[in-house]
């Protein structure tokens, strides 16, 4: 087990390489330089000087050797440079933001669980019923539904839902508040933006616990545990729903890798400040250094998540060995 | 095709024009659903063709003393805050989704498709970079890759088009080389190879076609979920810029402040692209039904 992790955690640093040389080449070989962007958008005349003297401060006119070489050996010393935008270190900006995401990005995927178990589970026990269909629409509908119009339908319903009981409309809080500090203020701002969110990460979800309940469900040792006269409920509890998990799992180990992509449009909604926001702000003001950094974070997150979800899966199903 | 129950079979001998309109029945009760997708699809290309005929109001132009009108008889959802005509802006709205999200996912798709067969029939070295860097794109979120490529290129539709479509083209590559690994092994590839064929004919002419099943269900995919795409760039105002109609960018434009006083700004736009991204979604998934079966598997 020990050498599978070392084993593991060492073709991790291949993935990685391989994705700081993407970013770097995509965002240089691509057609396209943030200085003319940056400067044109300001709508005054602009000559080449300036473009020249933008790029110089970017480090866009070194060699594109040297310009990787600084990449990489900032993740080593720690020195990611700085925004380009509000002049502090990259890191600071981050780790001032990080802790809501996360927050968000942990709830979420609670609301995916709590929704998705059940119901894929209903859908598949009751299959090809009226429940069922219902199931499948409102999953098939999750995926179909963008996250952030979900984000201005709850708000909307928020405020006129108050209107109607309480006489004056409520809105979430504006400020983040620590869970540790005030949990109730916290979770007044958050529990929106990590229900938009979980109910389309729940979408794929739900689907997968269905397709895999019903497979787990034509298997001999529950005909078996039927015929015995076993309560349905044990069998679906102890016996179908447990080894129908893996699959379900590798799905929302992928979707929570990529749930940070989802949080960049709903951070908006709700008007969070978390690295979703950073995001688009830092693509918004042209800040090419916090972009690449904030690319090379998400990927982070998502491999590191791929190696939590195989460790996982030994845990889960123990015919699963790692040798 | 041919296993329509005999009643209806005889029919159809009686009336031999109205044959199109029985198939379509036998299609809609055998693929209910996949002809659901298919309406919205008809729907939106229609929308897209006729949008001059169809709708009444100019999309661009304000109109101040109609500002955020409550649907009516002459304004059907409503208008927004210039005193658009939202169902005018819906209606165009949809050319620009369709245009954005069936060129990325055309691109993306065929250059997928050409890379996967590439990949499957050179095999080796070839095989193995081509599938690194598959993984590596595949790490990234596709609205963080599309996010990264405005970032240099800048907003606009153009640009938007690229965002989508560089990430597609992986995620196709992938699907693709699977079947085309299977159809590499049959021998007709190694008779044409035998017959002295060029790589590139062979690819094209004997490879190709045979993965076209795939090939389409990724197609039909790729526009629904470009079609989310462009309007989540949008709303973030990374994609389309006003004042060209594009959903995403309607429920940008302040949708959210007058949420309460004029919940028609946000809401309709919104079921459009539901609608539409659901539509797609189905129609691909009833032509994956029909074309390969064996892919059922989520």
């Amino acid at each position: 087990m020990h050498s599978y992790i070392t084993k593991r955690l060492l073709m991790i640093i291949p993935t990685l390489i391989g994705a700081a040389i993407l970013v770097f080449c995509l965002l240089r070989i691509i057609p396209g330089d943030p200085c003319e962007i940056r400067l044109a958008g300001t709508g005054l005349y602009v000559d080449e000087a300036e473009i020249e003297l933008c790029r110089e401060k970017l480090g866009l006119t070194k060699p594109l050797l040297v310009q990787f070489y600084h990449f990489v050996t900032g993740y080593v010393t720690w020195d990611l440079g700085e925004s380009m935008w509000t002049g502090k270190p990259v890191t600071e900006e981050i780790g001032l933001r990080f802790q809501l995401s996360l927050q968000v990005a942990i709830m979420a995927t609670l609301v995916a669980i709590i929704i998705a178990i059940p119901l894929g589970a209903i859908s598949a026990i009751k299959q090809d019923t009226w429940i069922d269909y219902a199931v499948r629409t409102f999953s098939i509908a999750g995926i179909a539904m963008p996250s952030f119009w979900l984000g201005i339908l709850i708000i909307l319903g928020l405020l006129i839902g108050t209107q109607h009981f309480f006489g004056e409309p409520w809105m979430p809080p504006i400020y983040y508040v620590s869970p540790f500090e005030d949990l109730g203020a916290n979770l007044a701002q958050l529990i929106w933006p990590a229900v938009a969110t979980g109910y389309r990460y729940s979408a794929v979800a739900t689907r997968m616990t269905r397709s895999a309940l019903l497979e787990v469900l034509r298997e001999d040792y529950i005909r078996t545990a039927r015929a015995k006269g076993m309560l349905e409920k044990i069998i679906i509890n102890r016996h179908a729903l447990k080894n129908a998990m893996l699959p379900v799992l590798t799905i929302i180990g992928i979707e929570f890798a990529f749930l940070m992509g989802g949080l960049v449009v709903t951070e908006q909604v709700f008007n969070l400040n978390g690295i979703g926001r950073l995001f688009v702000e830092s693509v918004g003001a042209q800040d090419f250094n916090m972009t690449q950094q904030l690319v090379m974070l998400v990927v982070v997150i998502a491999v590191m998540t791929n190696f939590v979800v195989d460790l996982f899966y030994g845990w889960l199903d123990p015919r699963i060995r790692y040798g | 095709m041919t296993s329509l129950n005999p009643s209806v079979a005889t029919d159809t001998l009686e009336e031999p024009k109205a044959m199109w309109i029985v198939r379509a029945l036998g299609l809609i009760r055998r693929q209910p659903l996949a002809s659901a997708g298919g309406f919205v699809v008809l729907l939106m290309i229609v929308a897209t063709i006729f949008a001059d005929v169809l709708s009444p109001y100019d999309p661009e132009a304000a109109d101040f003393m109609h500002m955020l009108t409550a649907p009516n008889a002459d304004y059907w959802l409503g208008t927004d805050m210039f005193g658009r005509d939202i169902l005018t802006r819906i209606i165009y709205g949809a050319r620009t989704a369709l245009f954005v999200g069936f060129t990325a996912a055309f691109i993306g798709a065929t250059a997928g498709l050409i890379l996967g067969v590439a990949s499957a029939y050179f095999g080796g070295l070839f095989d193995l970079i081509v599938q690194r860097i598959v993984d590596i794109i595949m790490a990234f979120p596709l609205i963080i890759l599309a996010l990264a490529i405005v970032s240099i290129r800048g907003a606009g539709t153009v640009n938007v088009i690229i965002a989508i479509t560089i990430p597609f083209i992986p995620q196709c590559a992938r699907v693709v080389r699977s079947s085309a690994l299977a159809i590499r092994e049959i021998p007709y590839v190694d008779a044409a190879r035998a017959l002295g064929f060029s790589h590139t004919r062979i690819i094209m002419r004997h490879m190709v076609p045979n993965v076209m099943a795939p090939y389409l269900i990724m197609l039909t995919t790729f526009v629904g979920q470009a079609i989310l795409l462009e309007a989540s760039l949008s709303y973030l105002g990374m994609g389309v810029q006003e004042p060209t109609p594009a959903w995403g960018l309607m429920l940008q434009g302040g949708a959210e402040e007058y949420a309460e006083s004029a919940p028609w700004v946000p809401i309709f736009p919104g079921l459009a692209i539901t609608i539409a991204v659901f539509g797609f979604n189905l129609f691909g998934d009833g032509l994956r039904d029909v074309l390969d079966p064996r892919l059922r598997s989520r």
